[in-house]
């Protein structure tokens, strides 16, 4: 009886074992033994890659080095930077400028870097903000964000800042569907189908990167997901992808997931061009705001526009082709020899994959299956290459390695699936943690892509990391893709949270002429002071101008009387160091604002209201010398009517002092 | 003896002495490097014949720490002679081809060797002059502390080590002054014969 007791525990014991061993592995074991040895850079030695991520709800862009994951840098972009005066100076406040007025916070989704024949090179980068639709660009010598375009007639700029593959064009298109802005607004919600339109707009981009909205197709309402254009033989072409093909203007989640198919969209951009050349395109009265950052004047300016350039859809019957796309599609990935499209509907139990050759001859025989709202449908089988068979569910994103392999993420099995573009076949998958969205390969989405790492972003975090309550840093994962299979060399945190990203070789961005300093005898700045001798304090009514100086390890001046309340004080701080990595920061107390953060050579503004009488300090907050904390100054304010005059000095006691 | 000619080898060598002496109005002719825990990339002071180059400007941000005065070019008399002797040098040397005297190269000789001992000294009472002449008032004062950079050689001054070696324009000169040397050996000590005949 004991014996069978005891036997009877042995097998529950034995079974509870089994049990515990069927459980998914610990993440710890998809990691092999020399993934430490492939993610370090020792200290002082440069990461291979740059890898620019968007920032997600934080509106800015993180550059991180890879394979290391160090974060070397935040680029304010569509989010005030209270550390660096982005947003909050005056020469920055217009960059922020919008048809809504001053916008101080964005959605910033994807990133796409400037290309020359296909292959990334290092210029700028293009970034989207998603709420208040706009594309701004990122010059890569300054990594400063220089000039920002709104999109009118669009919401939920989300299909952007793709481009071309010489960067003639970088697009955007509207996720959420809404009448047109020369239209009166005011109609019900439930009037979609009638009212509401799809716009995607074309951004001409020049030689010095400078952006003009050239014109704007006018689609039928539905939610423009994501894009990719052409290369190579496709060059000429963009393909959209968009979902809720039902038009259904609530509780999406049901509503936009009925049907089977969505589309992704083909635009034959060339074709636009020549209708747009032809006279074809209307006029548009619209309103949408075009900022500028001037390097020499370190001033931003916003002009307002006032007309857009509109072709219609519907009426030019050959610029686009409906390709059916089961089912609510999100990527639309174009392979690097631009024969192949990948769209990745959300909730399909496939991905297929269509082919450029077949999507041509589909158009040349007149392959369709009718229309939806006007634009012709092509017959599913006459555009597709293959489907890749169950690969996994809740595909999103793919890029490419350049040896012929797509990478897929599957956000809702967790994981990224590695398979054959021309074969179909699945070659390996490997976990991630948890539930990749986006992925990318340094110029993975180029005709060239650098093979060796891949990075996902993922959206859920969890224990991947120490606890820190119940907000949670965002997760990346690098793997290492140069042989058979992938594999996970390196965890990363990241800020925000990660959508697109970009990755380019270390030796691209570091020769493209990096800025070091602003040469001050280029500073043409309408209040910089060249040197300490030209420092002054003017008044101009109740406007106080300080134009002043800062070099290690003083300001000039520092003493400052003459100040009154109801005065508007601004402080043009210009540093004169002529040296790489000596910024002077400048913080008075009680600003309504932030601190200026300003870099050698460069002229900064910050506007002050006094709010009470008596003295307030002002010092420098970056770190700058042995004397840093000797680098201070005192303003005088003194009440309304006061008869205290201007005066200004460093160094003297002046005026003499008295009781 | 006041009869003997130079060869024809000297007068080659000679057109490059005169070819080396120009050559040095162009390029540094020492360089005083400084290297510090904050500048791994190092900074150097170069001296021309007219003007002082290289990292001035910072090196003079940096030296108002310790008060040292600020270096300009205009206050320094020599770069404006510097250019004329190595003029002076160079056209001496070419009219000696013509010339062709043995005894007028070992006068170019001496006078040049005589001209170096002059620089070095002048060099060096600068280095004192700014290694010393300190503003009482400066913001770091350490006690018996002077700054002169080492004539030739390492020094460490605080956290910046310095190093002082000719750049190209030195060793241009040292290359002229090692031919007229070699000039004078092969005249006075090898043709000896010729000189009896």
């Amino acid at each position: 009886m004991k014996n069978n007791l005891l036997n009877i525990a042995m097998a529950f014991v034995l079974v509870g074992a089994l049990f515990t061993s069927c459980k998914p592995k610990d993440s710890n074991d998809a990691v092999s033994g020399n993934a430490a040895q492939k993610a370090y850079v020792a200290p002082g030695k440069y990461d291979e890659f740059y890898n620019f991520v968007s920032g997600g709800f934080s509106g800015q862009m993180a550059v991180y080095g890879l394979p290391s994951g160090r974060l070397l840098r935040v680029v304010p972009i569509f989010s005030e930077d209270a550390q660096s005066g982005w947003g909050y100076n005056e020469e920055t406040k217009p960059m922020l400028n919008t048809s809504h007025g001053y916008v101080p916070w964005d959605d910033q989704h994807h990133l796409n870097m400037s290309q020359t024949n296909g292959e990334v090179d290092g210029r700028w980068i293009f970034a989207n903000a998603n709420n208040t639709p706009r594309i701004a660009r990122v010059d890569l010598k300054t990594f400063k964000t220089t000039e920002i375009i709104e999109l009118p007639n669009s919401a939920g700029n989300h299909s952007s800042p793709f481009i071309t593959e010489n960067t003639e064009y970088v697009v955007a298109g509207t996720r959420f569907s809404v009448p047109p802005d020369n239209v009166n607004g005011d109609v019900p919600i439930n009037s979609y189908k009638e009212n509401f339109k799809g716009y995607i707009s074309f951004v001409k981009v020049g030689k010095e990167g400078e952006m003009d909205i050239a014109f704007q197709i006018e689609c039928p309402g539905v939610n423009f997901d994501l894009s990719h254009a052409g290369k190579g033989k496709s060059h000429g072409w963009f393909f959209f992808s968009c979902y809720n093909s039902e038009q259904a203007n609530t509780l999406l989640e049901v509503n936009a997931s009925q049907k089977d198919k969505d589309f992704i969209m083909a635009v034959n951009w060339k074709k636009a061009e020549e209708y747009v050349k032809a006279g074809k395109a209307r006029k548009q009265k619209v309103k949408y705001a075009h900022n500028v950052y001037d390097e020499k004047t370190h001033t931003a300016k916003s002009e307002m526009r006032t007309e857009v350039l509109v072709l219609d859809a519907k009426a030019l019957k050959d610029i686009c082709y409906m390709i059916p796309c089961p089912k609510s599609p999100h990527g639309c990935d174009v392979d690097p020899t631009g024969e192949y499209i990948v769209g990745s509907g959300k909730l399909a139990a496939l991905v297929p994959v269509f082919s450029f050759d077949k999507i041509q001859n589909a158009i040349k025989n007149k392959q369709y299956d009718g229309d939806y709202e006007g634009i012709p449908v092509i017959k599913y089988e006459a555009a597709l290459h293959g489907e890749v068979k169950k690969p996994g569910l809740g595909p999103l994103h793919t890029e490419f390695d350049g040896r012929g392999n797509a990478y897929t993420t599957f956000f809702v099995s967790s994981e990224v699936v590695k398979w054959d573009i021309k074969t179909l076949k699945i070659l390996d998958r490997a976990p991630t943690y948890y539930s990749p969205g986006h992925l990318t390969v340094p110029g993975g989405d180029s005709k060239k892509p650098f093979g060796k790492y891949m990075i996902v972003y993922n959206k859920i975090t969890k224990d991947r990391y120490l606890p820190t309550g119940p907000e949670l840093a965002q997760s990346a994962q690098l793997f290492d893709i140069s042989g058979d299979k992938m594999e996970l060399i390196l965890d990363f945190p990241t800020i925000g949270e990660p959508h697109y990203a970009q990755v380019a070789p270390a030796d691209l961005i570091r020769n493209n002429g990096q800025l070091k300093f602003y040469k001050l005898e280029d500073n043409k700045h309408p209040y910089v002071t060249r040197g300490e001798k030209e420092s002054k304090v003017v008044r101009t009514g109740k406007r106080v101008d300080v134009y002043m100086t800062c070099i290690r390890s003083h300001f000039a001046p520092d003493n400052i009387e003459g100040i009154k309340i109801g005065d508007e004080v601004y402080f043009h701080v210009t540093n004169l160091e002529q040296d790489w990595d000596v910024p002077h920061g400048f913080a008075i107390k009680g600003a309504n604002n932030a601190e200026l953060l300003i870099m050698p050579g460069e002229t900064a503004t910050l506007k002050w209201t006094p709010d009470r009488v008596g003295i307030m300090p002002f010092y420098c907050t970056d770190f700058c010398s042995a004397l840093h904390q000797e680098m201070q100054g005192y303003v005088r304010v003194s009440p309304a009517g006061s008869s205290v005059p201007i005066t200004f000095s460093v160094g003297t006691n002046f005026p003499p002092a008295t009781k | 003896m006041k009869n003997i000619k130079i060869s024809l080898l000297s007068k080659v060598l000679l057109l490059i002495v005169a070819a080396l002496f120009v050559g040095t109005l162009f390029v540094p002719m020492w360089q005083i490097q400084l290297d510090a825990p904050q500048y791994p990339e190092g900074l150097v002071l170069q001296l021309y014949a007219n003007k002082i180059g290289g990292d001035v400007a910072i090196i003079n941000g940096l030296n108002h720490y310790i008060g040292m005065a600020t270096l300009h070019t205009e206050n320094f008399v020599e770069f404006k002679i510097l250019p004329f002797i190595f003029g002076g040098f160079a056209l001496v040397s070419l009219l000696l081809i013509f010339v062709a005297k043995r005894k007028a190269v070992l006068w170019l000789f001496i006078s040049f060797v005589l001209f170096v001992i002059l620089a070095a000294v002048d060099f060096y009472r600068w280095n004192y002059e700014y290694g010393h002449n300190l503003d009482p008032n400066a913001a770091i004062v350490v006690p018996g502390m002077a700054y002169q950079p080492p004539l030739i050689g390492y020094k460490q001054l605080l956290n910046f080590g310095a190093y002082s070696i000719p750049d190209t324009g030195g060793w241009m000169l040292m290359g002229a002054g090692i031919l007229l040397l070699f000039i004078i050996l092969k005249e006075f000590k090898f043709n000896k014969k010729k000189e009896i005949v």
